[in-house]
């Protein structure tokens, strides 16, 4: 019998009622009195000198309160960069101003201009067209290649170029890997590209900023995936507002996917104007303006070499990457082509020795961040696709080329700075094999001929690094931040409780499965648990949710505060009985002493500690309130093995996913249902990218696909049923609840084998020259490259 | 979207004398103008919608057998109602958009469109069918002029649309990955006195009639009648979807689909 509560089961998620019934509190249903609106003007051409911008008739027309331009910021900050990394000659990177509304240059098509405030939206969208700009186009570079030749246009002309940083990891490595190489029985190379992605949460972007004049106090409301850290990046780097004076408020929050970790200059805008004017101030997102302000996720283009010996053991791998971080650093994007992702260029194998190499460049494009997965998905999409290409230049079997080089022996520190603390990648291979049921496959490839059609199938191993992250480690990498979480179990004087988290639920289901931990720790019912997070004037500082750190790093804060929670209950339970605290055992919602049958109920204690006139207060404060901190001392490493099995129409190109399994290990698992449907929603986005999405810019910086006219959404149609597995546990080592974190593996495991199976079906067909396709594999792409 | 006017008059004759105003267009279901209104791309003064008319409503069948569609039937409507008369028409309208866009979205809005990528348009092309305005009857051959542009005059009206029903047909869509419209769509129609083939979404030049597999399978009604033929790449949309020469390729494939499954 499944568990029905507490660790292991799978209630239903007690917040969907809210979300389905349209009874959600979401940032664009906060409305406050005496609103205003504002619109932003935007850039329409990609790179150009501001000259002039006349507001004159456009502040005149009706309803319009003020407008604000780069000028009105001079005295103001700009958006800070959470992340410094330090280049291969030990320089810091270059880092560039990235004012709040532009200021003497635009650099992206969609670089706010000036921002029109008025009675409604409608004022200010027609004050917008008043608005007389004299721009002075220069030419925009966009292909990140170009982009570092020798007088190539410079984005921000205080630079030396358009090089942020050349990083070399780890430099030490470089001269054995080159070595290395020259000595190898093989070598495989392979160029691909990870495209660029529009992360598109089902929500747009809202802000609404709020100023107390009383109290002076400023509020923000918004779209954040963590409400803290906008509050101190924007309250200590932008607008100078102490953490006392500001509060930030994320509510019901409709997806993040990444894009909304970051502070963005729209929410920075509201809180600034909301104190001038003295009035709230309004902004929602239309989903054009997403496409061109929210940051964009991936876009690498890599060169990556595999090593091997006679044996076909890896020796080496060596990878070049250039990474686009658009025309402004985004919050943490210097990290993610670095840290998040050359760490992680070991994968599953032995390889002993790796050099990455990663070029991150200026374009004249949206600023480039973490979207889900966040480097982990490009590490493992050219490590893979590169293996799967050895295997066939070696005429091998790819299952037994990477189970021959997997990594059996744990802990296992990696040629990359990491130490993985346990997996078992033997058994997730073995795993998969069984429910993708692959004795099977032959028969369904022959079933598949006979209809016309290729069928192919691909295998990809993923192992991420998450759980994010020991604080003391990506200090020395350059973070400007801890990474560490908190949590408050408030219980209350009869037994329920309030967490208050600083983690945050944007979809995650933190609401249903964080009350199934501690109510499995207290034995009581998980109906008298609430979890509180995204207001920062309710819990104390946490870190917000990314990285599938809540619960690994959140969840585990949770466990240290219930723990001494349960040491004081047990002081207070033992008090009642006239027992010693260590005879006290908790059962079932109440605390015996162990060995008799004497026990309190848990509402008695909860009771005595808010109404203290039996209890030991020469001891013990009353109250039951506790608050931990916790910093994880490891990264957490969840692994697994995927298969996708394709079908290629060999007429149009088309590709669709016929049968899909993952085989994942997590560590141990608080609520399956919900892990399920992490891996479900992440396989669906990394299907996404590799047979639809793509963000394309013409050479003049227009984004092509600019709307979902153009840019390729994938829809329930586009997925197959999911078989997916988490039995294979190998507990995490280092917190208390040997979890891992799953949010992000599927869409890191997903993208390589798609491609994989495309590969494998056109070979079927004896179209061995096909070695690579880029991704989105758009009918048209596997078409011409079948027909090249 | 700027302000506007709105009526919405009960006979046809009120909804052209409306647009005969400076300012006024016709709203069918709003599934193309209302996005491209909230782009502030069009600015009408006064829309007449055209949704409240009962003669423009609905389907019926004409004494010569024909399949009458009221110019502002929804594509829902004629998904149902179409079905047991021209199964290959009713198709075509299931499959357009979503169930919303089906719901509002209508015939003569999307003829008056003439979205070089839209389904309907390469239906009254392949069937030879006959756009009836407010003022008078436009053979589909002389109907359609080009990437949104149609032989309809400013404030013209399309009230119905007559189509001769065939003994066989198939509407075969390969449909452009984000937007799902027509990559290419092509539309097979087998009449007694000849085959006709249109092709959407792929010309430069908007729907058209692919007279040599016409010709072709007037002869010998079989997809293998279709071997050997191409239409040229050049004049094909190109863009990121597709290029000249796949849309090219595709063209061919479809027919011959869309012949294999003419019913
Ligand atoms: C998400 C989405 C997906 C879609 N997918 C497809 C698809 O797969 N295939 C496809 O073919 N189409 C598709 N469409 C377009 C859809 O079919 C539209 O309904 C159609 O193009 C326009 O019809 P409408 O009634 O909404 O016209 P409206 O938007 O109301 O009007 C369009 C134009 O026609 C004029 N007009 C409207 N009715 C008349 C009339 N009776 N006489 C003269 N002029 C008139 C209007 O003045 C306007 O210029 C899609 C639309 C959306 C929003």
């Amino acid at each position: 019998m499944p568990k029905d509560h507490g660790i292991g089961a799978s209630p239903k998620r007690r917040e969907d009622l809210r979300f389905l019934t349209g009874t959600g509190n979401y940032t664009d249903d906060i409305n406050l009195y005496g609103q205003l609106y504002v619109h932003f003007l935007r850039s329409d051409v990609a790179h150009g000198r501001l000259n002039k911008v006349d507001t004159t008739d456009a502040a005149a027309m009706p309803g319009v309160v003020r407008i604000f331009t780069g000028d009105d910021f001079a005295g103001v900050g700009g958006l800070p960069c959470g992340w410094q990394v330090t280049d291969k000659h030990g320089q810091p990177m270059q880092e560039p101003g990235h004012p709040v509304l532009a200021q003497g240059k635009v650099r992206h098509v969609g670089d706010p201009i000036a921002a029109i405030v008025a009675d409604t939206y409608e004022q200010a969208r027609d004050a917008a067209e008043a608005i007389v700009l004299d721009i002075e186009e220069l030419p925009a570079v966009i292909d990140m290649k170009a982009a570092v030749q020798d007088g190539a246009p410079k984005v921000h002309d205080d630079l030396t170029s358009n090089l942020c940083y050349d990083w070399g990891f780890v430099e030490e490595n470089k001269a054995a890997t080159d070595e290395a190489f020259k000595n190898a029985a093989h070598v495989t190379t392979l160029e691909l590209v990870n495209n660029r992605l529009v992360a598109n949460p089902m929500e747009p972007r809202v802000a609404v900023g709020d100023y107390n004049r009383s109290t002076d106090e400023s509020t923000l409301y918004t779209t954040s995936q963590n409400p803290h850290v906008i509050r101190l990046l924007m309250g200590a780097f932008v607008l100078g507002i102490p953490e006392h004076k500001l509060r930030v408020v994320a509510p019901d929050v409709g997806g993040g996917f990444g894009t909304k970790i970051f502070h963005y200059a729209e929410e920075a805008f509201c809180t600034f104007a909301a104190r001038q004017l003295k009035r709230p101030v309004k902004w929602t997102s239309t989903r054009s303006e997403a496409f061109m302000s929210d940051a964009h996720g991936r876009d690498h283009v890599t060169k990556i070499e595999l090593a091997l010996d006679k044996d076909n053991n890896f020796v080496a791998l060596r990878t070049e990457t250039y990474a686009n971080m658009g025309a402004y650093l985004s919050t943490f994007a210097p990290s993610v082509p670095t840290w998040l992702h050359g760490t992680l260029m070991a994968g599953n194998y032995r390889t002993p020795l790796i050099y990455v190499n990663v070029k991150a460049v200026f374009t004249n494009t949206v600023p480039v961040d973490a979207y889900r997965g966040a480097g982990r998905p490009e590490a493992t999409y050219q490590l893979e696709r590169v293996i799967d290409k050895a295997a066939r230049e070696l005429g091998v079997d790819p299952i037994k080329l990477r189970r021959q080089n997997f990594i059996t022996q744990f802990p296992y520190a990696t040629p990359v700075a990491v130490e993985y603390d346990t997996g078992d990648y033997v058994a997730t291979m073995d795993k998969l094999e069984q429910i993708a049921d692959l004795s099977g496959f032959e028969a369904r490839r022959k079933a598949s001929e006979a209809k016309g059609k290729l069928r192919g199938l691909g295998i990809n191993c993923y192992i991420e690094a998450c759980g994010i992250a020991p604080s003391n480690l990506v200090g020395q990498l350059g973070a400007r931040a801890g990474l560490y979480e908190s949590a408050t179990v408030r219980v209350n004087a009869t037994g329920s409780i309030s967490v208050m988290t600083g983690s945050h639920s944007h979809g995650q289901g933190h609401e249903t499965a964080f009350p199934q931990v501690i109510a499995e720790m207290l034995g009581i019912d998980e109906s008298m648990i609430e979890i509180v997070h995204g207001d920062t004037a309710k819990g104390p500082m946490g870190m917000g949710t990314y990285g599938s750190r809540s619960l690994a790093v959140g969840g585990s804060a949770m466990v240290r505060a219930t723990e001494k929670i349960i040491n004081k209950a047990k002081k207070i339970a033992a008090h009642l009985m006239e027992a010693s605290d260590a005879d006290i055992e908790v059962k079932d919602g109440k605390f015996h002493v162990a060995g008799t049958d004497k026990s309190v109920a848990w509402g008695d204690v909860t009771l005595a500690a808010y109404v203290p006139h039996n209890y030991p207060l020469e001891d013990i404060e009353p109250g039951l309130e506790e608050t931990a901190f916790y910093d994880p001392s490891n990264f957490t490493y969840p692994s697994g093995a995927y298969c996708c099995e394709v079908e290629v129409d060999p007429d149009t190109g088309r590709v669709t996913i016929e049968r899909f399994s993952a085989a994942d290990d997590f560590g141990n698992i608080i609520n399956p249902m919900i892990v399920s449907g992490q891996v479900h929603g992440g396989i669906g986005q990394g299907i996404g990218q590799a047979l639809l999405e793509g963000a394309v810019y013409d050479d003049n910086g227009q984004l092509l696909t600019g709307s979902y006219m153009d840019y390729a959404m994938p829809r329930a149609s586009d997925v197959p049923f999911y078989t997916v597995d988490h039995s294979c546990v190998t507990p995490c080592t280092h917190n208390p609840l040997g979890v891992k974190g799953c949010g992000e593996a599927g869409a890191i495991g997903s993208p390589p084998a798609v491609v994989n199976a495309v590969i494998d079906a056109l070979h079927s067909a004896g179209k061995t020259n096909v070695t690579h396709i880029d991704m989105p594999l758009s009918p048209n792409r596997v078409w011409a490259a079948m027909n090249a | 979207m700027y302000n506007f006017d709105f009526v919405r008059p009960k006979t046809i004759a009120d909804a052209a004398a409306a647009l005969g105003h400076e300012g006024a267009q016709a709203l069918g279901g709003g599934q193309t103008l209302l996005p491209t209104m909230k782009q502030r791309l069009a600015s009408p003064e006064t829309l007449v919608s055209l949704t409240g008319i009962p003669e423009m409503q609905g389907v019926c069948k004409a004494d010569d057998g024909a399949i009458c569609i009221g110019g502002a039937t929804p594509h829902a409507v004629v998904a149902a109602e179409v079905a047991a008369h021209y199964p290959a028409l009713a198709g075509l309208a299931s499959h357009i958009g979503d169930p919303a866009v089906r719901n509002r979205g209508t015939i003569g809005g999307s003829l008056a469109n003439n979205d070089p990528s839209a389904c309907y348009p390469s239906a009254v092309l392949g069937s030879g069918a006959t756009v009836v305005t407010n003022t008078r009857q436009i053979a589909a051959d002389d109907y359609f002029q080009g990437m949104f542009t149609t032989a309809l005059h400013e404030g013209e009206i399309i009230t119905e649309v007559r189509f001769p029903v065939p003994e066989k047909a198939s509407y075969q869509k390969f449909e452009q990955p984000a937007s799902r419209f027509a990559l290419v769509g092509v539309f097979v129609a087998k009449y007694a006195d000849g085959v006709r083939v249109a092709v959407t979404g792929a010309s430069e030049e908007g729907v058209f009639r692919w007279t040599e597999a016409e010709e072709a399978l007037s002869a010998n009604f079989s997809a293998d009648a279709i071997n050997g033929l191409t239409v040229p790449a050049d004049g094909m949309i190109g863009d990121l979807h597709g290029s000249k020469e796949y849309r090219a390729h595709l063209v061919g494939v479809m027919t011959k689909r869309a012949v294999a499954a003419a019913a």
